[in-house]
C-alpha cells in the first residue's frame, strides 16, 4: 500500500461527495487542504540519499502480459510537482466564488483536475501516467463551457480538440516506445525502461523521440501548437485557468524531463530526422536539437511580442504563459544537469506565478467586469493591497531575484549557455565555450525574452493600477478572505523557495533523472 | 450432467416455444414473452460461458467450429440480444403506436420474438467454418433483420429504411455467393480448412480468378460491417429502423460481420502472395471507413444518425486490427473492441430512448439541458460518449489502445497516422452531445423523463462495466481466445 494511492483518491473521493450532494464548497476545501497536508507530510518523510530514488512505491498489475501495472511512487521531482499540484488547487478552490449554475458540478471539475495531476506526477508506469492527465480533459472542457466568459464555446473546442490530437500523438509515441524495447522485457515501468536504455538494449529511435516531442509539445502549447492556450485561459474561469496553467500544463515538460531525458540523452542532442523528398533528391536532414531550438525561440520571442500586443489582461497572462514555456524548453533541449535543473524548478516557479497572476486577473474581472487595459486605470489607489500583490506576482512572473523564477531561470541560462554534455569548468577551458554554437545563440535569444516579459508585464501594471481613476472604479472593495489569503501564500512560497532555492535544488537532485 | 452445450438448438427451441405461447395465450401481457426470452437467454449465456459447445448435429469434419472464438461470439451474441430486449421493453409503447392492430398489443409479441431468432442465426454464424455455413447463417441474421428494421409500419422512416436495406442487403448476398463459386471453382473447396489446405499444398491455377472471389466476398462482408465505400445503407438505415433495432444492427450484426472477417481472410493467409494482396485490400478498406465515418459525423445533429455513422467509424478501427492480423495480439485486440464498443453502443441507445420519448424526437438538440433535467441519464451518456471517443480510463480507450499497438507492431503506420487525426475529430462529435447536455438550458416546457427500473439498472452496470475494465481490462482479456 503506498501513500501516493490516498492522495491521488482524496480529490475523486472530494468530488464523488460535492455530486451526491455535500456542501460544494466546504467540501472542496477540506479535500484540496487534506490533499496539500498530506502531500507535505510526504515530503518530509521523503529519505534523501537513500539508494532508491522513487520512495512510497506501490504495483498493482494490470494487464501483466503487456507489462501495465498502476505503479505509483515519488522521488524528488514527482514530489516537488505533487506539492505544487496540491498548492495550487486549494489556492484555486479558495479563489473560486461558487458559480450560481450547477456549483456541484464545478468545484467536483477543480477536483478530477486536481487528481489528474496527482496521479500523472505520482505514477511511474508511463501508461497510468498518460492516463491520469486524460482524466482531467473533460473537466477542463465542462469548466471552460459552462462557466467561461466572452467566446467560452470556440475556445473550449480549439484547447479539447487539440489536447485530444496531442494525447493521442503522445500515445503512439509511448507505444512506440514500448515496442522498441526486446520482445519478452517490454514494459511501461519507467524503471525498467531507463534500466533497458542504460544497459543499450533500445536501438536510435528518432521517430520515438520525434512523436513524444510532438505530443507532449501540443499539451505544453509548444510553438506553432499554441494556439489553443492563450484563447482558452482568457475564457476559463480563474480557478480552472489557475489548474490548467500552473499545473496541468507542466505535465508535457515534466514528461519530456522525465522520459525523453534519461531514455534519449542521444537522441534529443544528436539525432535527425531524414524527411524523403520527390523526384530522386537527396533527404533534407533535420536535427532535432536544432529543430527544437527554433521552435522554442518561437515560443520565447514570436509569442513574447505578440504578448505584448495583447490588450487585456487575460489574453495577455495567456500567451505569457505560453511563452514562459520556452525557457523551460531550453532548459530541456541543453540536457545537462545544470539546464535540467533550472527547467525542473521552472515548472514549480512558473506554475505558481501563473497561478497567482490569474488568481488576480479573476479577482479584477470579478469587481470591474472588464479586463481591457483601456478602460482600467489607477486601481491601486483604491485597493493598494491589490496593487502590491499584483506588483509582486508580476515580478515573480519576470523572474526578479528573490522570487523563485530566477533560480531557475539562471541555472537554464548557464546551463544552456554551456550547452551539451561539457562540464562548465572543469573540461572546458573559456575558449571552448564562448564558440558561439546554436544553444548559444538560442540562450541569447532567451534571454532577451527576460525583457519582453519585463516590457509587457510592467506596462500591464502602469496601465492597471496606475494612471488616472476613472470614477466608476473609486468605490472597489480591496482584496479580502480566502482569496487574499490564497494568493499571500502563493507569493510566501516563491519568495522563501527563492531566497532558499536549495531546499528544491536537493529534492531535484535526488531525482531519477 | 450436461457434457457439451448445443447453444443454437436452444435458442431456436426457444424462439418456437415463445411463438407457440404467443398463439396460444393470447390475452396475456406480451411483455411477459419479453421477460421470459431475456430470462432464459440469460441462463444460456451462463451456459456458454461454463459448458463446452457441442455441434448442431453431426457434421463433417471443418463444417462447425467449436473453438475460443466462436463460444465468445455465442455470449456476445447472448448479450447484444438480451439488452435489445431490454431496449424494446423501453420501446414497447412506440411499437404500439406505429403498428396498426385491432387489439392492445397486437405486434408486439413479435417484435419481442424476431431478436431471439436472430440471435440463434448471429450464434451459428460465429461457429461457422464453411462457406455455405457462412452463407446460410449469414442469411438466417439478415433476413430476420429485414422484418425488424421496417417492423413499426406506419412509420415511413422505418418503412424507407427496411426497404433500403432490403435491397443492398440482396444485393451483398450476390456478391457472396459468386465470390464464393470463384473460390470453389479455383480450390475446389467450400470448407476454410479445406481452402487452406489446398492453398498450401497445390498451386493455384489462376490466381487472378481466386483474388476475383476474395474480393467479392470482402464486398459482402464490407456491407455487412458498414466499410466504406459500402456504407451508403447505413445513415439511413440506422435512423429509420426502430431503435432497439438500430442498436442491435449496429452491435451484434457488425461483430458477427467481424467474425466471419477474421475466420474467412485466414486460410488465404497461407499463401504469402495473395495474403498480401488481402492485407492491403483491407487496409484501404480500414483507411477508406476511417476518413468516410469521421468526416460525415462531424455536421451531423441526429444523435441516431450520429451513432449511425459512428458505427461506420468504429468499423474503421475495427477493420485496422484485422489488417494487422500478423501481430499475435490482434485478434483480442479486435474481439477486446467489440465487446467494449457493445457496451457503450448500448448504453447509448437505453439514454437515447427514454430521453427521445419525453422530449418528441432524437435530434441532439432535444438532449440540451439534460444534466438538469436527469442528471443521472445524462451521466450515463456522458460516460458512453467519452467512452466511445476514446478517452483513457473507459474501456473505449483500451481498445483503441490495443488496436493502435497491433498495427504500429505491423508497420501500419499510415493507417495509425489515420486513426490519431480521426480520433480528433471523433472528439469534436461526441462532445457535441456532451455540450447539449451540460451547457445547453433545457427548454422551458421540458417534460419529464420516465425510465424503468430495468432500465435505468441496466444502464447503471454498462457504465460500471465500462468504467471498470477500461482500468481493469484483465476478466475480459482472461475470456478471449
Amino acid at each position: 500500500m503506498s501513500p501516493l494511492l490516498p492522495l491521488i483518491l482524496l480529490p475523486i473521493v472530494g468530488a464523488a461527495f460535492i455530486l451526491i450532494g455535500s456542501g460544494a464548497r466546504f467540501t472542496a476545501l477540506v479535500a484540496s487542504a487534506t490533499s496539500l497536508l498530506f502531500s507535505l507530510v510526504l515530503l518530509a518523510s521523503y529519505q534523501f540519499g537513500g539508494d532508491q530514488p522513487y520512495q512510497f512505491v506501490h504495483s498493482w498489475p494490470i494487464i501483466p502480459a503487456m507489462g501495465i501495472s498502476l505503479t505509483l511512487g515519488a522521488d524528488g521531482l514527482s514530489l516537488v510537482m505533487l506539492l505544487l499540484t496540491s498548492l495550487v488547487t486549494l489556492a484555486a478552490v479558495a479563489v473560486a466564488r461558487t458559480p450560481e449554475k450547477s456549483p456541484h458540478w464545478f468545484y467536483a471539475s477543480l477536483l478530477f483536475i486536481s487528481a489528474g495531476g496527482l496521479g500523472a506526477f505520482a505514477s511511474i508506469d508511463l501508461f497510468f501516467f498518460y492516463m491520469f492527465h486524460e482524466l482531467a480533459l473533460i473537466p477542463t472542457f465542462l469548466l471552460i463551457g459552462i462557466w467561461g466568459s466572452g467566446d467560452r464555446q470556440a475556445a473550449a473546442w480549439k484547447a479539447t480538440i487539440y489536447l485530444a490530437l496531442g494525447s493521442f500523438v503522445l500515445l503512439l509515441g509511448l507505444i512506440g516506445l514500448y515496442l522498441i524495447q526486446p520482445d519478452g522485457m517490454r514494459t511501461f515501468d519507467l524503471r525498467a525502461i531507463i534500466g533497458l536504455a542504460d544497459a543499450g538494449f533500445l536501438p536510435e529511435a528518432n521517430w520515438v523521440y520525434l512523436l513524444l516531442l510532438v505530443g507532449f509539445g501540443i499539451l505544453v502549447s509548444l510553438f506553432p501548437f499554441h494556439t489553443w492556450a492563450p484563447q482558452a485561459y482568457a475564457s476559463a474561469p480563474a480557478p480552472a485557468a489557475m489548474l490548467h496553467a500552473g499545473v496541468l500544463k507542466k505535465f508535457g515538460l515534466y514528461g519530456l524531463i522525465r522520459i525523453a531525458a534519461p531514455i534519449f540523452p542521444d537522441t534529443v542532442l544528436n539525432g535527425f530526422v531524414a524527411i524523403p523528398m520527390p523526384f530522386g533528391c537527396h533527404p533534407v536532414e533535420i536535427g532535432l536539437a536544432n529543430l527544437l531550438l527554433i521552435l522554442l525561440i518561437g515560443n520565447i520571442l514570436y509569442v513574447g511580442y505578440v504578448t505584448t500586443a495583447q490588450r487585456k489582461l487575460d489574453l495577455m497572462l495567456g500567451y505569457s504563459s505560453v511563452m514562459h514555456m520556452g525557457y523551460i524548453f531550453l532548459g530541456f533541449a541543453a540536457m545537462n544537469a545544470l539546464s535540467l535543473t533550472g527547467a525542473s524548478i521552472l515548472l514549480f516557479a512558473h506554475g505558481l506565478s501563473i497561478a497567482a497572476l490569474f488568481a488576480l486577473s479573476g479577482e479584477i474581472r470579478e469587481r470591474t467586469g472588464t479586463l481591457d487595459f483601456s478602460e482600467l486605470g489607477g486601481l491601486a489607489k483604491p485597493m493598494p493591497a491589490f496593487g502590491l500583490l499584483f506588483g509582486f506576482a508580476a515580478f515573480a512572473a519576470i523572474g526578479l531575484p528573490g522570487f523563485v523564477g530566477f533560480a531557475g531561470e539562471i541555472l537554464v541560462f548557464f546551463g544552456a549557455f554551456v550547452g551539451g554534455d561539457l562540464l562548465m569548468g572543469v573540461t572546458a577551458t573559456g575558449k571552448e565555450i564562448f564558440q558561439l554554437n546554436n544553444f548559444q545563440v538560442a540562450t541569447v535569444c532567451a534571454a532577451w525574452g527576460v525583457v519582453i516579459s519585463a516590457l509587457y508585464m510592467l506596462r500591464a501594471y502602469r496601465r492597471i493600477f496606475f494612471g488616472p481613476l476613472s470614477d466608476r472604479w473609486a468605490g472597489l472593495p480591496e482584496i479580502s478572505g480566502p482569496a487574499r489569503v490564497a494568493i499571500v501564500a502563493l507569493i510566501v512560497v516563491m519568495l522563501v523557495t527563492g531566497f532558499f532555492p536549495g531546499l528544491l535544488i536537493k529534492l531535484i537532485e535526488s531525482a531519477a533523472i | 450432467m450436461i457434457s457439451s452445450f448445443p447453444a443454437e438448438f436452444c435458442v431456436f427451441v426457444l424462439g418456437i416455444i415463445l411463438l407457440l405461447a404467443d398463439s396460444f395465450f393470447e390475452k396475456i401481457d406480451k411483455r411477459i414473452l419479453a421477460y421470459i426470452a431475456i430470462s432464459w437467454l440469460g441462463i444460456f449465456l451462463v451456459a456458454v460461458c461454463f459448458i463446452p459447445l457441442s455441434p448442431l448435429w453431426p457434421v463433417p469434419f471443418g463444417f462447425y467450429e467449436t473453438d475460443d472464438l466462436a463460444r465468445v461470439f455465442k455470449g456476445f451474441a447472448l448479450v447484444a440480444t438480451i439488452l435489445t430486449l431490454i431496449l424494446s421493453l423501453e420501446y414497447a409503447p412506440v411499437v404500439e403506436r406505429l403498428i396498426p392492430g385491432s387489439r392492445p398489443g397486437a405486434g408486439l409479441s413479435e417484435y419481442f420474438i424476431l431478436p431471439v431468432f436472430t440471435c440463434a442465426g448471429l450464434m451459428w454464424m460465429a461457429s461457422a467454418a464453411d462457406f455455405v455455413m457462412i452463407f446460410c447463417a449469414l442469411e438466417l441474421v439478415t433476413i430476420s433483420f429485414y422484418i425488424q428494421v421496417a417492423y413499426t409500419r406506419r412509420s415511413m422512416a422505418s418503412l424507407e429504411a427496411g426497404t433500403k436495406y432490403l435491397i443492398l442487403g440482396a444485393l451483398s448476398t450476390g456478391f457472396l455467393v459468386y465470390g464464393i463459386t470463384w473460390i470453389y471453382g479455383m480450390t475446389g473447396q467450400t470448407a476454410l480448412g479445406g481452402i487452406s489446405f489446398v492453398l498450401g499444398n497445390v498451386p493455384v491455377a489462376s490466381q487472378t480468378a481466386l483474388l476475383f472471389g476474395i474480393g467479392l466476398v470482402l464486398v459482402a462482408l464490407g456491407f455487412k460491417v458498414a466499410a466504406a465505400p459500402f456504407q451508403f445503407w447505413v445513415p439511413d438505415v440506422y435512423q429509420g429502423a426502430p431503435t432497439p433495432t438500430t442498436a442491435f444492427l449496429s452491435t451484434a450484426s457488425k461483430a458477427a460481420g467481424f467474425v466471419v472477417l477474421m475466420r474467412v481472410i485466414e486460410p488465404f493467409l497461407v499463401a504469402p502472395a495473395i495474403g498480401a494482396k488481402l492485407i492491403s485490400a483491407l487496409s484501404l478498406l480500414a483507411g477508406l471507413t476511417l476518413i468516410y465515418g469521421n468526416l460525415a459525423a462531424l455536421p451531423q445533429t441526429n444523435l441516431k444518425r450520429l451513432l449511425g455513422y459512428s458505427s461506420i467509424a468504429h468499423a474503421g478501427y475495427l477493420l485496422i486490427g484485422v489488417a494487422s492480423v500478423g501481430s499475435a495480439f490482434a485478434g483480442r485486440a479486435v474481439v477486446f473492441y467489440l465487446f467494449g464498443y457493445l457496451l457503450m453502443t448500448f448504453l447509448a441507445f437505453l439514454v437515447l430512448i427514454p430521453v427521445a420519448k419525453a422530449a418528441g424526437g432524437d435530434d441532439i438538440s432535444h438532449f440540451n439541458g439534460l444534466a438538469r433535467r436527469s442528471p443521472s441519464l445524462a451521466f450515463f451518456l456522458l460516460i458512453s460518449m467519452l467512452s466511445l471517443a476514446g478517452l483513457p480510463f473507459t474501456v473505449g480507450f483500451l481498445g483503441k489502445f490495443f488496436i493502435f499497438e497491433s498495427a504500429i507492431q505491423q508497420q501500419h503506420l499510415v493507417l495509425v497516422a489515420l486513426g490519431v487525426i480521426t480520433v480528433a475529430c471523433g472528439f469534436y462529435y461526441y462532445l457535441k452531445v456532451v455540450r447539449a447536455m451540460y451547457w445547453q438550458a433545457p427548454p422551458e416546457d421540458a417534460a419529464p423523463i420516465k425510465v424503468s427500473a430495468l432500465t435505468r439498472f441496466t444502464a447503471a452496470f454498462l457504465t460500471a462495466a465500462i468504467l471498470i475494465l477500461g482500468v481493469y481490462p484483465a476478466p475480459l482479456l482472461r475470456l478471449l481466445p
